[in-house]
């Protein structure tokens, strides 16, 4: 007992249980207002307001939400298989929950440091399918059984193309690490010192459809479309294990942008980390913060109802303080024995991964209110034929590239990797170009 | 050290568990729920002896790419009629004498090649970084083996793509 209370009195063996802690706590609230955003941004899109009558501007609309789903009425089907019927969600949030144990948030803010921390944030991602198979299978109807088959289909293909794209940002940075893929892509010294979105473009596009596919967004949230298959494996599901698969998507969805972040977009990093000239973008996250709080308190006055107003205020004061809070290390304050600038890449480094955590979100929204929905054929064409080999060349590609360099010494050795995704364009021309002219599927199996 | 002697226990218990009821469930969903068990215990071991690689390669490979396709399958084959058979075959009597033959051979071998049974040392030194290390080997002194394993593969693949092609 003593030993085990020695244990977690040291820093590095407490802060993953808080970080823990904090995870479990804060994800399904964030799922909420992810949802609002969505919600919002659909309703943007569409020239609509959206929610806006719980809370101003719908701003308590996740809470009544998640309330009304507490106390639905939860039914379980008849005639389904009642121990995997409960088991599936589970293993839906699990799977997405657990991936976050190896993500680093910013230099200090991850649960676990490990030398294989992509293979298994891959890994356990992997397993959310299986709460989307057995969902299907245990509910015993046929259109949740159909989405499952076209949920197992999906996720297996596009599972090839995105670890293939992500092989890309793994020669670039030379390690499975993910905390050192992020210092590669911020220090000259360790890596590239470039995000590498500029230069594997090909491997990040290829990687952003991919997700999206796994993720089952529209366009390609074919397990569940509605118009065709009801609400696909979900259909069955209510109340509270329903708003777990939802909880289930959106973690999942989080994981994944993380992952684009950490991979190809620089993690924790300020933009031009390593540039002296561009440290003024360090004033940009209390400004926007600040502007966001500031902003809320003038919509505060045009509430037509003192308890909206309330609300209004709440926000504005929850954003003011986040300013406060990311204004402190700018400001060389001191806080008792703790010198606050120290804690600059900390605190700092988490408003820039949420922000492109955020970016990464919204780009998914805009193209699932852009694109129709694909039929599943032309989707599994999209990923056997188009996504795969271009992602297969993208790696002969770079690694070819990144041997010519080390053995061809001559500076930075960018040329090569321009070169890389020069050829890999070209491929992806050619099997677009085959691609078109295959005649289209003429067995679209019939059982999906 | 004790916690990995009591983990490895559980992780073996599981494995064990979970390799009988694949055998015994009546159900072939079932059967593939107990087998991802099965695996995700494996990969733990693996873990426990500082194969973080192989965990993790495990866990990608068997359990989110062949254990989804196994599923995939058993869904798309209708399966009641087996559910309703008989699924052991009870001759129970042979079973038992060719068990107590195998059984029995173990220590018979064991004596006439007069070896020692020798566990391996008390505990594997971390061998460091091994995904890198598996790299090595796999692609400089098994580079052979690993080549042919490849072209058995992909005849293989072709083969069945060949076949599913002419039912269709």
């Amino acid at each position: 007992m003593d030993a085990l209370l020695q244990y977690y009195s040291q820093p590095q063996h407490y802060l993953p249980l808080i970080f823990i802690l904090v995870i479990v706590a804060v994800l399904p609230l964030l799922a909420g207002y992810v949802v609002l955003m969505e919600r919002k941004i659909m309703a943007d899109m569409q020239a609509r307001l959206g929610p806006m009558r719980v809370g101003p501007h719908g701003l308590l609309q996740p809470l009544a939400d998640a309330l009304k789903l507490l106390i639905k009425e939860d039914i379980i089907p008849e005639e389904a298989d009642k121990i995997v019927f409960l088991l599936a969600p589970l293993i839906s949030v699990t799977a997405a929950m657990t991936a976050y144990a190896a993500i680093p948030f910013g230099p200090g803010f991850q649960i676990a440091e490990m030398n294989i921390g992509l293979l298994f944030v891959l890994a356990i991602s992997s397993m959310g399918v299986f709460g989307i198979v057995l969902a299907g299978w245990a509910s015993n109807n046929h259109y949740s059984l159909l989405g499952a088959l076209r949920g197992a289909a999906q996720v297996v293909s596009y599972e090839v193309a995105a670890g293939l794209a992500v092989v890309a940002a793994v020669l670039l940075a030379g390690t499975l690490s993910t905390r050192q893929m992020v210092l590669a892509q911020i220090d000259p010294a360790s890596g590239t010192g470039v995000w590498f979105v500029f230069l594997a473009p090909v491997a990040f596009f290829i990687f952003v459809v991919a997700s999206v596919a796994e993720t089952n967004r529209a366009p390609f949230d074919l397990p569940e479309a509605e118009s065709e298959l009801v609400a696909g494996y979900m259909t069955e599901y209510s109340g509270f294990r329903w708003s777990i698969f939802f909880l289930a998507e959106y973690a999942a969805m989080i994981v994944v942008a993380s992952l684009g972040t950490i991979l190809f977009l620089g993690g924790w990093a300020r933009p031009f980390a390593a540039t002296p000239v561009f440290d003024f973008l360090d004033y940009a996250p209390p400004v926007l913060l600040g502007g966001a709080g500031l902003y809320c308190l003038y919509r505060l006055l045009k509430q037509p109802a003192l308890w909206q107003k309330v609300v209004m205020l709440i926000f504005a004061g929850i954003l003011l303080l986040l300013a406060g809070a990311v204004a402190l290390p700018l400001t060389g304050a001191q806080l008792g024995a703790v010198h606050v600038a120290d804690w600059k890449p900390a605190i700092h480094g988490g408003f820039w991964f949420v922000c492109k955590v955020a970016a990464y979100i919204y780009f998914f929204m805009w193209i699932r209110f852009t694109f129709p929905r694909y039929r599943f054929d032309q989707l599994m064409r999209l990923g056997w034929h188009f996504l795969i080999p271009v992602a297969l060349v993208n790696v002969f590609a770079m690694g070819a590239a990144l041997i010519l360099r080390s053995r061809l010494a001559g500076g930075w050795g960018l040329e090569w990797v321009v070169a890389a995704n020069l050829v890999t364009l070209l491929f992806a021309g050619l099997f677009a170009w085959l691609a078109e002219k295959r005649p289209a599927a003429q067995a679209v199996e019939s059982e999906y | 050290m004790l916690l990995d002697q009591i983990i490895f226990f559980i992780f073996a218990a599981i494995a064990l568990a979970g390799a009988v009821l694949v055998v015994t469930s009546r159900n072939a969903v079932h059967s593939a729920i107990w087998l991802i068990t099965t695996l995700l215990a494996t990969a733990g071991i693996y873990l426990l002896l500082k194969a973080e690689f192989l965990f993790a390669v495990q866990i990608i490979l068997y359990v989110g790419g062949i254990v989804v396709l196994f599923i995939f399958v058993i869904m798309l084959v209708n399966l009641d009629v087996a559910v309703r058979q008989i699924q052991f075959n009870r001759q129970t009597s042979v079973a038992l004498i060719l068990a107590l033959a195998v059984g029995g051979m173990l220590p018979v071998a064991h004596y006439f090649l007069g070896r020692q049974i020798e566990l391996p040392p008390e505990r594997v030194a971390p061998v460091g970084p091994n995904t890198e290390q598996v790299g090595q080997v796999l692609f400089s002194q098994y580079m052979v083996p690993f080549e042919i394993a490849s072209v058995l593969l992909l005849v293989a693949m072709i083969g069945a793509v060949v076949m599913a092609k002419r039912r269709v």
